[in-house]
């Protein structure tokens, strides 16, 4: 791992400009979801747990919801000097992890984080480029600000660049 | 009424609650696995913690080690699910202990055969099975298990379906961790069994628990 790496944890989000880096470890039913605007080389990471955070009682760490945590992770973004109509997205995770015949809208969390965050992407008019998403196993991503490249490892299935 | 979560609802003495149900549960699992392979198995007292979102996967290794992790949704009147969670290494004493066979080397870690996954699943079903019919015992509550599920990947891929559930009312999920330790006997290896349980109850649900137990 690069010494200029941040990590981003479970529920948990951050925004860094170029030469920096951002990586999330072992995405299961989470999404990863990174923006990246390539001309002012300001990326930005978000591991959100559940889609809604109007669904929620206790909702006050905006990271864990993939609604408040978009608007956190443009914002700061922005800060950083990037502009949303330059913001580009690719996202990963939402996975099954147990291979249950889900019918139960509580095992099926991985698919409801995407369709959420992809509802929501499309709302802000952010390009989504590469979606690694779904299945059955955990991966670990990584997201260069330079020039938003996407690195995706998942265990016993090597790497992939998008 | 207003945010509320769970980790600011429970007490000391809650946690003291879920501490003697762990207890007694993983008794029941230890006593269970030690039947299944016939040989002595001993048990610390479990630790029961709540754990930050951040630091769950710190538990078991750090977010990227790869553990086993076998999960049982559970209905009836309680709704939630039990998993119960163990380093590749205790898999691996396991299985060993079982089949009887070492394992080729060559082998990628992670990767188990069709009768090593089944014993795992068996394992791992029989002593949530007891941990939680120990729990029913005690609450007079009626669990319906499912049938298990196994997975095997990053601990905090794994550890996702629990935190999540339990994202929906805190920020923390419970822990009770529990070590059951196969003894060396004479010509028999030593198998380590240790691992970990997690009890993830829907809200509603763990407040029933606590109250069959007289605790408010």
């Amino acid at each position: 791992m690069l010494a200029n790496m941040i990590i981003v944890g479970m529920a948990d989000l951050k925004a860094v400009k170029a030469p920096g880096a951002l990586t999330t470890l072992g995405l299961g039913s989470c999404v990863g979801i990174a923006l990246y605007d390539a001309k002012a080389q300001v990326a930005g990471l978000a591991h959100c747990m559940l889609p809604d955070s109007k669904q929620i009682q206790n909702n006050s760490n905006v990271a864990k919801f993939v609604d408040t945590a978009m608007i956190k992770l443009i914002a700061d973004m922005e800060k950083l000097g990037a502009k949303r109509m330059n913001m580009k997205a690719k996202i990963a995770g939402g996975a099954q992890m147990f291979a249950f015949n889900a019918t139960n809208d509580n095992l099926r969390i991985g698919d409801r984080n995407i369709e959420a965050t992809i509802k929501l992407l499309k709302q802000y008019n952010i390009p989504l480029m590469a979606k690694e998403c779904g299945e059955n196993y955990g991966r670990t991503v990584e997201l260069f600000a330079d020039d938003g490249r996407f690195v995706i490892k998942s265990v016993g299935r090597g790497v992939k660049t998008v | 009424m207003g945010s509320f979560s769970a980790d600011k609802i429970f007490n000391d003495s809650h946690l003291d609650v879920m501490k003697e149900l762990g207890s007694m549960g993983t008794a029941h699992a230890a006593t269970a696995l030690a039947k299944l392979i016939n040989r002595k198995v001993t048990m610390p007292v479990p630790n029961v913690s709540w754990i930050e979102f951040s630091n769950v996967a710190d538990f078991m290794g750090g977010p990227e080690s790869i553990i086993v992790g076998i999960l049982v949704s559970v209905t009836g009147q309680i709704q939630g699910m039990m998993m119960f969670l163990m380093p590749m290494e205790s898999a691996r004493s396991l299985t060993k202990a079982f089949l009887g066979k070492e394992r080729d080397t060559q082998e990628e870690d992670y990767a188990f055969d069709d009768m090593e996954r089944s014993v795992i699943e068996e394992v791992g079903n029989i002593m949530i099975s007891s941990y939680l019919s120990s729990m029913a015992g005690l609450t007079n509550i009626n669990f319906k298990p499912s049938v298990p599920f196994v997975s095997i990947d990053m601990a905090q891929a794994i550890l996702s379906v629990p935190a999540i559930e339990f994202g929906k009312m805190a920020d923390r999920v419970l822990f009770l961790e529990s070590q059951i330790q196969v003894q060396a006997e004479e010509g028999k290896a030593d198998v380590d069994c240790s691992g970990c349980f997690i009890l993830v109850p829907n809200l509603h649900s763990f407040f029933r628990i606590l109250r069959a137990l007289g605790v408010e």
